[in-house]
């Protein structure tokens, strides 16, 4: 048996590092981690692991070498002539580097889950700015949260307890006694039930909300309408301001609900400009709920290493961003691309309809842990290995701090250590086609 | 240039420009051999050598470049927000180079391109917090060809303001050492010392005998424990100060008087490292090292009589011998503003209304961030422009100052060129002053100033003196026995330097015939030929054994407040490229203990 502490979850943004964990043969054992992330380490020692290469040729699947496997991905990427590749969140930055790297040698556009889920977040930061703060500072000082559009009992179900709400910080001694908790969502979610004052606007009217609240912090009156729009009085939208304003340090969790409602980015930048008006007057944070795990570390090794913080577009020898046109479901939509390598996402799942379907056309490759839609289409199948349980390697957390994971056991495979590796041993052989 | 077989370089019959070895335009012949300069080289060694043909050139020692902001969560915060800043500024791969993009925040690999090209090979990074250290250390791995190193932010830290509140400053002492390991962290950074903390709730102080929220412990108060510190642990650099106020109108009294705090304290250097050979003592005489002091010399009392408060400021830097600052140039043109003063970025906020960005970090620092442009138009930038030339200019002696832009805050590194073309010559700054609004004249000194810079002056600006307030000339800055051979060879003859033709004479600044590096030669006429990796320094600083066990104690306690495990919380050597560890203060028995 083996027994590790201070593991890091590799699920949810929250990127847990307090996970204890006992292995012994195809028994594990987790203390910390919430229902989500024990489910994740369970799959350690589940049944339906992809443990070998696949290789799907004229409808049939079958077992393959690694190399041959590895050489197939390779001549797929090598052979396009606009590959995409998509990095999912579940794997480390390394890996995601890697696949940055491969897809300017090849002129390919190299894209993440961002977007398709808080792609919207980056673009309203872009209009606005954000002003934001690591997690601690909110533990530590935050008598007020604000839950807009997020969820985090069923997202990140550790995200009130270790860091917003529950945890005894340096001036919040009690804990949720010192805390005043706002939830803006159109349902009733257990986290709006949990909730000191729930806002329950009418769906897909956050902008309203959002442009009704600055009206009223510049002193005026909304126009009376809105409370049709959104479904919220003016007096509970004064009711929320005055809290907003009269608290000592508030912070607002933003999650899909702004990001993939009516407007959009438009909703994250009116958010992010009603925080900063916020701060003539109180202390005043906000901050992206992020659902998947390293869904942050993309965008800041992107931007570090190309200048931009998903969907680019290496086609021309230079980095080019215009999301819409260069981020994969536009381009599976449009048809625009003509091979492609999943790694550790299931965009066949998450995806619309037609980006499925065309995805189904092309040739592609694609690393994962476990079978999925994704894998059942795809040509070649690498076996994923599991970051944080058996690699090392870095994590973005949901606030952008670097969490750097260790692993408690191994790859189970012989032909690779880590997708970084694998990620790694691809390159080679395209480079080898290529040249 | 001929192809070389081993591993020797000889660049001959150059101007030689090397301050720290008085050699003042002298031609010379530099060997290189394995990377070092060396006295001379065998015939056998020279019969193979890679061979430059410097006659009628400049030869200087490697840019060094002691405060620029290139690596880490703010800049990258820049970068992610400003794609606008990426678009029209774009590099293509090459079959040797990376791609990238972006101008005032470029991408890694531009970035380290950009300043080999400009013939700079030594880099430091001004401002690292330590829970995000590890991203700082990433963008430092993926940066090509430049040596790199970066400063800790220490002045808000909880830790060190309850220890100094105490008066403890040796546990203080043993936190910052076990901090500079558990980081891999070069220096000491103390931004807004108490004011970042009062940031947190939105407030700041003004004062440097304000106490602040909570922790009870004054600008003041930091500022001479954090400079103690510094050399009860013998770092190779001294405390490097952002003051308070920063970006206030009047600001350069409480400048001065920050300056004058730490005026008893002896520099104390104490690495274990090997000196390469310099005629002048090459180690640090300062106790505190000023960051870009033009945002700090701000005269008048608002923006309506604002005017320069250089002179004031510089009358002190004459009259003493323990400052050395860098002026944070202002060249004019788009800008990003970035630091680890949360408050000052806000107070940009408030008059400009742009797309701002703020993290504060838990327990330790803040940053803000926010796009700025700097227009001839403006009667402000105008000043500020003058300011930052007169800094250099009115302090007589050259081994006080440092130019940067303080990057890309005042402007953007690739604009050090235009810098130096108005420090070495008036007419260059006449034309522009003509250029820009009348206030910077009007409300400066500097269109009485003479002064013209010599390029021996340039030399100790860019290289010697970056490198000797940041303990670094042991092997950077100059061209002795034994340092680093990275050599800018510039198309300047000095003998036909011509001070009228500006325009030239920035274009050859710009763009050096050679840059070469640890030997090699990396860039040729602004081209990118080889691209070996850069090495990362840091120290590694003791103390005693039981002071550590003392002070560990109660960090571990102190960690209920992180959101990272104590176990999670260092920097493991993986994310360092070439890692160069600076043993500090190394004898046992030297090793600091309880007084
Ligand atoms: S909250 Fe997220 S990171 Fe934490 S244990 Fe649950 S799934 Fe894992
Ligand atoms: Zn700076």
């Amino acid at each position: 048996m083996t027994a590790s502490k201070n593991i890091v979850c590799p699920v949810c943004g929250a990127s847990c590092d307090d996970i204890q964990v006992e292995l012994s043969g195809d028994k594990i054992n987790v203390k910390n981690a919430c229902k989500m992330g024990n489910a994740k380490f369970q799959e350690i020692v589940g049944s339906h692991r992809i443990l070998q290469p696949l290789l799907q040729e004229k409808g049939m699947v079958r077992p393959a070498q690694w190399e041959e496997a590895i050489e197939r991905t390779a001549e797929i990427l090598a052979d396009a002539r606009r590959p995409l590749i998509f990095m999912g969140s579940e794997t480390s930055c390394e890996a995601m580097e890697v696949g940055l790297h491969l897809g300017e040698f090849l002129g390919a556009v190299v894209d993440s889950n961002a977007t398709v889920c808080h792609g919207p977040t980056a673009m309203g930061i872009q209009e606005a700015g954000r002003v934001g703060a690591t997690a601690g500072q909110s533990k530590s000082r935050s008598d007020l949260a604000v839950y807009w559009g997020s969820n985090p009992l069923e997202s990140m179900p550790r995200h009130m307890s270790r860091y917003a709400v529950y945890p005894r910080g340096y001036w919040t001694r009690r804990g949720r006694f010192d805390r005043t908790i706002i939830t803006v969502d159109p349902r009733r979610s257990i986290t709006a039930e949990n909730s000191d004052l729930h806002i329950q606007l009418r769906p897909n009217t956050d902008y309203e909300l959002l442009s009704a609240l600055l009206t009223l912090l510049h002193g005026k009156r909304p126009h009376p309408s809105v409370e049709k729009v959104t479904g919220v009085s003016i007096s509970q939208m004064e009711e929320m301001l005055d809290l907003m304003k009269n608290c000592n340090f508030g912070s607002i969790y933003v999650g899909l609900g702004i990001a993939s409602s009516y407007g959009k980015h438009r909703n994250a930048e009116a958010a992010f400009n009603l925080v900063k008006e916020l701060n003539a007057h109180t202390k005043f944070v906000i901050g992206a709920l992020r659902g998947h795990c390293n869904v942050a570390g993309f965008n800041q090794i992107a931007s570090y290493l190309y200048g931009f913080p998903f969907g680019l577009d290496f086609s021309r020898g230079y980095p080019r961003y215009n999301p819409g046109e260069y981020t994969a479901v536009d381009l599976l939509r449009d048809r625009d691309v003509d091979a492609a390598l999943i790694v550790s996402a299931d965009p066949v799942s998450h995806f619309p309809a037609a980006c499925a379907k065309y995805l189904a056309e092309i040739p592609m490759a694609c690393i994962d842990i476990a079978p999925c839609p994704t894998t059942m289409i795809s040509n070649v199948v690498l076996p994923g290995v599991i970051d944080a349980m058996e690699c090392d390697g870095t994590f973005y957390r949901l606030d952008d701090v670097p969490i750097y994971f260790q692993p408690f056991t191994k790859s189970p495979f012989s032909f690779t250590k880590s997708n970084e590796d694998t990620m790694k041993q691809i390159f080679e052989r395209v480079k080898a086609i290529k040249r | 240039m001929t192809a070389a077989t081993n591993n020797t370089t000889i660049i001959r019959n150059g101007h030689v420009f090397d301050p720290l070895n008085e050699i003042n335009g002298d031609i010379k012949d530099i060997f290189i051999k394995d990377g070092k300069v060396v006295s001379s080289l065998t015939s056998a060694e020279q019969r193979d050598a890679t061979i430059i043909d410097a006659t009628g050139k400049t030869v200087m020692p490697g840019g060094v470049d002691s405060h620029s902001h290139v690596a880490g969560a703010k800049v990258n915060a820049g970068r992610l927000m400003r794609p606008e800043d990426h678009y029209k500024s774009v590099r293509t791969k090459t079959a040797l180079t990376h791609s990238g993009s972006g101008y005032t925040v470029p991408s890694v690999y531009k970035q380290g391109y950009d300043y080999a090209a400009m013939g700079y090979t030594t880099v430091f990074e001004a401002a690292m917090p330590p829970l995000e250290a590890r991203h700082t250390h990433e963008e430092m791995r993926s940066t090509p060809i430049l040596d790199m190193g970066a400063y800790l932010v220490l002045g808000n830290n909880w830790f060190v303001m309850r220890c100094l509140k105490e008066g403890d400053v040796e546990k203080a002492a043993a936190y910052v050492a076990w901090m500079m390991r558990t980081h891999k962290a070069y220096g000491i950074k103390c931004v807004n010392p108490a004011g970042v903390e009062n940031w947190g709730w939105a407030k700041n102080v003004h004062g440097l005998d304000e106490p602040n929220i909570h922790f009870e412990v004054t600008s003041r108060e930091i500022i001479h424990g954090l400079a103690e510190v510094n050399e009860l642990l013998g770092l190779p650099m001294s405390l490097h100060l952002h003051t308070n106020n920063l970006g206030h109108p009047g600001n350069w009294e409480i400048t001065r008087d920050s300056l004058a705090i730490p005026s008893d304290i002896k520099p104390s250097q104490k690495t274990g490292v090997e000196w390469a050979e310099t005629k002048m003592n090459s180690r640090r005489k300062q106790s505190v090292y000023l960051a870009h002091a033009q945002f700090s010399a701000f005269g008048g009392s608002s923006w309506r009589d604002f005017q320069s408060g250089v002179a004031g400021l510089v009358d002190y830097v004459n009259k003493c011998d323990h400052v050395v600052i860098d002026n944070g140039a202002v060249p004019f043109g788009p800008a990003t503003a970035m630091t680890g003063d949360g408050p000052a970025i806000h107070d940009l906020y408030m008059l400009s209304g742009q797309k701002w960005s703020n993290t504060d970090v838990e327990m330790e620092c803040g940053s803000g961030v926010i796009p700025f442009v700097y227009l001839k138009s403006s009667p402000i930038s105008s000043i500020q422009w003058a300011m930052g030339l007169e800094l250099l200019l009115l302090i007589n002696d050259p081994w006080k100052t440092i130019m940067t832009t303080d990057h890309p805050n005042g402007g953007v590194f690739t604009q050090y060129p235009q810098v130096m073309t108005w420090l070495m010559s008036k007419k260059a700054r006449d034309d522009t002053a003509k250029e820009c609004h009348k206030w910077a004249y009007d409300k400066s000194s500097l269109g009485g100033v003479d002064r013209e810079m010599s390029l021996y002056e340039m030399a100790i600006l860019t290289r010697a003196n970056p490198a000797c307030t940041i303990g670094m000339a042991y092997r950077k800055g100059h061209l002795g026995v034994g340092a680093d051979g990275d050599v800018t060879i510039y198309d300047i003859d000095p003998g036909k330097l011509n001070l009228n033709d500006t325009a030239a004479l920035t274009a050859r600044l710009a763009r050096p015939d050679f840059t070469v590096k640890d030997g090699r030669i990396v860039a040729r006429q602004g081209e990118i030929v080889a691209v070996p990796e850069g090495r990362r320094y840091y120290c590694r600083p003791h103390v005693d054994d039981a002071l550590e066990k003392e002070m560990l104690a109660d960090v571990k306690d102190w960690f209920k407040y992180y959101t990272v495990g104590f176990a999670n919380y260092p920097v493991p050597e993986k994310y360092l490229k070439n890692p160069v560890a600076i043993p500090v203060h190394n004898a046992e028995a030297e090793a600091l203990a309880r007084r």
